[in-house]
């Protein structure tokens, strides 16, 4: 691979980031970069940083130091680039965020038609098409409150979807379901994976990460820690960090 | 365009003394007839209840100044010489009462229904019950919405101008005609209201903050 | 007690208090938009994280609340043709009105906006939205569905308000009540049917507000 292709290829690309809450560093000298087709699962113990890193990819949060690149465009705090990434970049949230007085297909109808510039009409024709990809077609008419956790949580999922976006974050998606509805979830991702989506996924659910995953990346206080394939990273973690970790996220499952 | 000096300032003072002494009577008035409103908001019986009901319905559901017209002319019809003043006075007292009853009446249901039962159970009877454990609980809890009808109370008095009772807003009218500086009088009349409500306001908002505070 | 009671003469004037009724009715529904707008545009300076922004409308709100209508309408019935802006009582009434009832409605929405979760606003972000249709398609909704019952009944207050408007002529009931009286010199007659006027309005609006409450915020929330 020549080193145009890996440019061409390359998707995200976060260089020497640095975040500051305050007086405390949250995310320290964070490298990585994230081909098109690549799905990163993102893990490490509470207050690692890992929502903190994928929020700042998509402009949620603001870095104090590096660069941060989405599609070939350098986020250089203009609200061009923000508008910009923000349209390639479709995000889920661990409590879904769905909006509470708008019906499921109005949810995912609002960003095609304000984002987008979509009429009613053709948004909600791209609302209906996603919602059935996510297999929930049926409760469009119905509001997020009337709906289970896993099934919000795949109206968001098709809701982010809609911005027909180059990339997908997930945020710890199904550590607040019911563990009856996890798999419904999970599978929607993994066919997401399948179809060739960019996904970054900070996620405890090991398996998901074995069936998918190219790489894995573990963090702990702001750093990243370790980033090996799947196979290599549950077999032979190096750091010791990475041992304690996984001893007690396995002991878990 | 004439002067503003120690004369018209003066007489605006004085009129600050009739406003004060209004929004006192009131208050006062008003709390002590409103205590039995929200008593009664409260009793078993549901006559009395209704009764208590529509009074405050009455009060909050019409202006002021339509109440202190009728009043003002209905006492006058009663045919007792009473002057101006009292007649002012009755009407904000009975206004007062309306708004403070059904202040206090939310804050007597606000007090935990345990509280009640805990007084049942020791025997106490319907007065003490009331005097010795719900009121002054409710008392406590009704502090920041008090605190804020009396701003309103006070902000109300000026509309006994309208009556032409000479209080402060009624004496600043007569100035601004006199000296034609009406921006000027206003202005003062208002930061003379504003030095009086604005404290209150702040230490009403302070106190429900600190409560909401303790109560989590 | 050996007063005649006389409601004849003030029934011969009943067309004149029914327009007057309608005047009332349009400067409580003009000043409550007034209001809203006032309170919606304010409450985004309210908010904004920027101290020079916010601190203008937070000295506006307190000096309204603070002082009496009666005096604000005053200073403003004399404010504005110094500023070159000459209306008649009744506009001047409704600017007036909008003031006062924008300051408290500014405070009611603050408390709305605050009660949505942070959740929301940041999907809004992720989806590309701007700040403004952030506020306009997520935020409002939600939040006037939460501030609903104070603000309406702040309405209610403000309606009752109109009443002051007397004070400057401008066309509502009490100032055609007042005209009534000097006429006919049956005060008490007068203001007793008036003050029954103005509680069928107010009324009437508890009951106009629960209906939109009903057919707006009907969406199920858990
Ligand atoms: N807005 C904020 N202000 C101050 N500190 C913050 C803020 N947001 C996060 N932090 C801190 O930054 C650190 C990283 O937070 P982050 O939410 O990224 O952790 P995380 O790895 O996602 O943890 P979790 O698994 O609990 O979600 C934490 O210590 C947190 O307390
Ligand atoms: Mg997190």
């Amino acid at each position: 691979m020549t080193a145009s292709d890996n440019t061409q290829s390359m998707l995200i690309s976060l260089e020497k980031v640095e975040k500051w809450y305050g007086a405390f560093h949250a995310l320290k000298d964070i490298n990585l970069t994230v081909r098109k087709g690549e799905k990163i699962v993102l893990c490490g113990p509470s207050g690692s940083g890992k929502s903190t890193l994928i929020r700042c990819i998509n402009v949620l949060e603001t870095i104090e130091g590096g660069r941060i690149t989405v599609g070939g465009r350098v986020l250089d705090g203009s609200s061009k680039a923000v508008d910009a990434i923000r349209r390639e970049v479709g995000m889920v949230f661990q409590s879904f965020n769905l909006f509470t007085h708008m019906t499921v297909l109005q949810n995912c109808a609002l960003a095609p038609m304000r984002v987008r510039g979509m009429s009613r009409a053709e948004a909600e024709t791209l609302a209906r098409k996603y919602l059935e990809r996510v297999r929930i077609l049926d409760q469009a008419d119905k509001y997020p409150a009337q709906l289970s956790g896993g099934q919000q949580q795949r109206v968001a999922i098709a809701r982010a979807l809609c911005l027909e976006p180059k990339i997908m974050l997930f945020d710890e998606p199904t550590s607040a379901l019911d563990p009856e509805m996890v798999k419904e979830v999970l599978d929607t991702m993994i066919s997401l994976a399948r179809d060739g989506m960019t996904m970054i996924c900070v996620t405890h659910e090991m398996g998901f990460a074995r069936q998918v995953a190219d790489r894995v990346i573990f963090m702990a206080s702001g750093e990243i820690i370790e980033e090996a394939e799947p196979d290599v990273f549950f077999t032979s973690p190096k750091h010791e960090r990475t041992k304690t970790f996984l001893g007690e996220i396995l002991a878990h499952h | 365009m004439g002067p503003i000096g120690a004369n018209e300032f003066l007489f605006i003072l004085q009129g600050l003394k009739w406003t004060a002494l209004l929004a006192i009577i009131g208050f006062i008035g008003g709390g002590v007839f409103g205590i039995l409103i929200a008593v009664t908001r409260v009793s078993k019986s549901a006559a009395a209840r209704a009764i208590a009901a529509a009074y405050i319905g009455l009060f909050q559901g019409t202006p002021l100044l339509m109440q202190l017209f009728v009043v003002y002319y209905g006492v006058a019809l009663v045919g007792i010489n009473v002057s101006a003043w009292l007649a002012v006075a009755i009407a904000f007292t009975l206004h007062a009462s309306a708004f403070l009853g059904e202040i206090w009446r939310g804050s007597i249901q606000a007090v935990p229904k345990g509280q009640t039962e805990a007084a049942n159970a020791l025997g106490l009877h319907y007065v003490s019950r009331m005097k010795d454990v719900i009121l002054p609980q409710a008392l406590k809890i009704s502090m920041p919405a008090t605190i804020g009808f009396l701003v309103q109370l006070i902000k109300g008095t000026s509309l006994a101008a309208i009556v032409g009772f000479i209080e402060l807003a009624r004496a600043g009218q007569i100035i601004s005609n006199q000296t034609y500086r009406p921006l000027l009088v206003f202005g003062i009349v208002g930061t003379i209201y504003f030095i009086i409500c604005w404290p209150l306001s702040h230490f009403g908002t302070a106190l429900e903050k600190r409560m909401a505070k303790a109560a989590r | 007690m050996n007063y005649q009671f006389d409601f004849g003469a003030v029934f011969e004037r009943a067309p004149e208090l029914l327009w007057a009724t309608l005047g009332t009715f349009g400067l409580a529904f003009a000043g409550m938009a007034l209001a809203l707008v006032i309170g919606v545009v304010g409450v985004i300076g309210r908010t904004s994280p920027n101290k020079i922004v916010r601190a203008p409308v937070i000295a506006f709100v307190e000096i309204v609340r603070n002082t009496p209508f009666l005096v604000q309408i005053f200073y403003i019935y004399f404010a504005l043709p110094l500023m070159g802006i000459r209306l008649n009582p009744t506009a001047t009434a409704i600017i007036a009105l909008g003031i006062n009832g924008g300051a408290y409605a500014i405070e009611i929405i603050r408390g709305g906006v605050e009660s949505i979760g942070k959740g929301q606003v940041e999907a809004g972000y992720a989806l590309g939205l701007h700040k403004a249709d952030v506020f306009r398609l997520i935020v409002l909704k939600p939040a006037l569905r939460a501030i609903y019952p104070s603000l309406t009944s702040q309405f209610i207050m403000l309606t009752l308000t109109t009443s002051v408007c007397t004070s400057i002529a401008a066309y509502e009931l009490t100032s055609a009540a007042q005209r009534i009286e000097s006429d006919t010199f049956r005060s008490f007659e007068v203001y007793f049917l008036v003050t029954g006027i103005y509680l069928v309005i107010s009324t009437v609006m508890m009951g106009i507000f629960a209906l939109i409450s009903r057919r707006y915020f009907s969406y199920p929330t858990r």
